[in-house]
This record gives structure tokens, sequence and C-alpha cells, in this order.
């Protein structure tokens, strides 16, 4: 499972719009590198990334191959309730990576 | 008084100490400038910032090598080192270093393999493999803020200067030593780029043009075929030599690891 960093604030006061980040690593092979051989290198991006907070989902990317290594995403929540905030990235082979959060909404 | 007459081997003399001192004079009278000051705003910002900073990734992952147990000993970096951030605090400034028990200097990387083949009981990892340079990271930025120190005297004195050599030889199709671009053209441009002193602070880097984390000698590696020489491979006792001579070079410089860099 590749390697993924998120952040998000441990507290904040109902109404507050809150930043969130969420990176992983991966390479985002775009289709068109070549390897020392001079073979092509596939595909191999990641599809979707999801963010879902107390269980309702608030962002839903989908990725392209023209995006950089390791994307990186930031947005903002408006914090309502506590519960956890999930982060859900899919590979094009299906592979899921997964990491959460919780916030406390006081 | 003008003089007319061919020039007597005392000038001779004096040109020739003056041929063998220049390399040490240039360098002592550039003042290191980390690879840092040559980004721009947006660059750096990537690398100050601790969370969007790509490297740390690396880090992350090195941590979690750290502390992770392997091998048929069982035992991790961690159950010898304990907690990387006082044990391994000052390390990545002051390699590459002499190893007493190995008979040369080695560099972060082959110590790291050394530990875990000694220790850990595991295979070596591969040279410029996601796992060493994660482990590299995590290590470097330990030491991030600390001014570089390696020794070269006594048993390193050897390496240095053959590290030296190897900065002030010219090289490949292009004949150009190390030094031609980092120092006798640092600030100048090539095609957009602005030429820097090629300082090594920030090492491992990730890089954004290989949208990837790359060591030392990935970047020596890819300096000398941008020269159109044909490489070593990296993790050469010449490649280390020459990391401890950009490591001297450097000193003083703080640690960035991992840096950013285009």
């Amino acid at each position: 499972m590749p390697n993924s960093r998120i952040k998000v604030p441990k507290n904040a006061k109902a109404g507050d719009n809150i930043e969130i980040r969420a990176m992983i690593m991966h390479p985002m092979e775009n289709g068109y590198n070549f390897d020392t051989q001079g073979t092509t290198i596939p595909v191999h991006i990641i599809t979707d990334f999801v963010c879902t907070y107390d269980g309702a989902e608030v962002v839903r990317i989908q990725l392209q191959p023209g995006l950089s290594a390791n994307p990186y995403f930031s947005f903002f929540l408006t914090a309502t309730q506590s519960g956890p905030v999930d982060f859900t990235w899919t590979d094009q082979d299906g592979t899921i990576t997964k990491n959460s959060a919780t916030l406390l909404v006081t | 008084m003008k003089r007319t007459g061919p020039r007597g081997l005392a000038d001779l003399g004096l040109c020739m100490l003056v041929a063998a001192a220049w390399p040490a004079a240039i360098v002592s009278s550039q003042t290191p400038r980390s690879g840092y000051t040559y980004l721009s705003e947006a660059t750096r910002q990537l690398q100050d910032d601790d969370f969007a900073n790509p490297g740390m990734l690396w880090v992350d992952k090195g941590l979690r090598l750290w502390t992770q147990a392997a091998g048929s000993a069982a035992q991790s970096c961690q159950s010898c080192h304990g907690q990387a951030r006082e044990s391994m605090r000052s390390v990545a400034a002051r390699y590459p270093a002499y190893s007493p028990a190995i008979g040369h200097v080695i560099n972060l990387e082959q110590q790291i393999n050394r530990c875990r083949v000694l220790r850990l009981k595991v295979s070596a990892l591969s040279y410029e493999s996601e796992d060493l340079l994660a482990l590299t990271a995590f290590i470097s930025h330990q030491a991030k803020g600390l001014p570089m120190q390696v020794r070269i005297d006594g048993p390193a004195a050897s390496s240095f200067a053959r590290g030296k050599t190897f900065f002030y030889r010219r090289r490949g199709q292009f004949n150009l030593s190390c030094a031609n671009c980092h120092e006798q053209h640092v600030g100048s441009r090539l095609h957009g780029e602005l030429i820097t002193q090629g300082q090594i602070n920030g090492f491992p880097i990730y890089r954004e043009l290989w949208q990837t984390m790359g060591s030392t000698h990935r970047m020596f590696t890819w300096c000398n075929q941008a020269v159109r020489a044909e490489p070593y491979t990296p993790g050469s006792q010449i490649y280390v030599d020459l990391e401890l001579f950009e490591r001297w070079r450097g000193q003083s410089l703080p640690i960035e690891a991992p840096a950013v860099r285009r």
C-alpha cells in the first residue's frame, strides 16, 4: 500500500472552515516515458480520490495521466459535528489506500 | 621596468605554484551558497512546507522502516539506536566518514546497509531503492539545520584528495569538469537554468525533474551524463570520495534534507 500523508486539525469550532491536506506517494506514470531500454513505461496512475466527513462524501476527484507524481490536494471543510474524516485513493489496478483522522468539534 | 627577455625559471616556478594552488584558492574564496537560494519562490515554499514537501513522504516511510523489526534477529534500527531524534541528530552532518572496520571512507547509505547486514541480519538494500532513500532521508532529516562537518584529515585524507581530483578533472565529450560550471560559472545560465554551486546539503533531494527522490550519487550520475561522460555506478568509491569533497566544500551550510530542487 503506498505511503500517504494527511493533515486534519484535531479540534475545530462548529461552523469553522478548516483546511484539509492529503498527499500520496505515487509515480503517476503518464505513459509517455521510456525506461533505460527504450521501452514505454505503461500508464500507472491513481484514478480516484475521495474524502468523506462523518460518512458523507465531501470531495471526489478524478485524476488523469497529466498530473505530476505524488498528487497533493488541499481543500476546506466546514466543521459541523465530531466525526471521522476518511480518505481513499483508488489506483487504476483497484489498489485502495485508506487513511483516516478524527475531527473533534466543540 | 618593462621586461622583454624570456621568462626565468623563477617565474615558471611561480606559475606552477599558482597552478597547483588555484583550485584551493577558488574554493576558499567562494562562500558556500545553498541550492535553495537559486530556487524560485514557489519551489522554496514547497520545500519549507513540512506537509507539502514531497520528500516528507520518504521521511515518513523512513520512520516506519526505522521502527519496523526485520530479519532473523527480529531487530529494528530503533532496538539499538533508540529514538532517532536524539541518536541520529548529528549523524548525517558528519558523513561520509572513515570507517576503521572497513578501512575506507563510507557514506550514510553504506553505513545503513552495513547496519542492516551486521545487526538486523537482512540483505543490503540496493542503491537508489525506495527503502534506502527513505531511510537516508529520514536520518538526514534528523540533522536538519546542523552545519555539515566532515573530517578530511587522517585516514580520510586520501579519499578527500581523490574526490578533489575528480571535481577538477575534465571529463566527457564536452570536456568539462565539475568546477567549470559549479565554480567558474556560478550564477550564469545554462539554457534557462541558473548554475548553482552544486552544494549537496539538501540531499537526498526531491527533484522535480525526476518526480521522485534521488541520492547524491544519482545527481552525480546525472551530471556526468549531462557532460556526456560515462557515469560511475552509484555507491562506487569514487563517488563516495567526491561526496566527501563536496560536503567539505559546503561545510557550515545547514542540512536541508529532504530538499526540493528543480
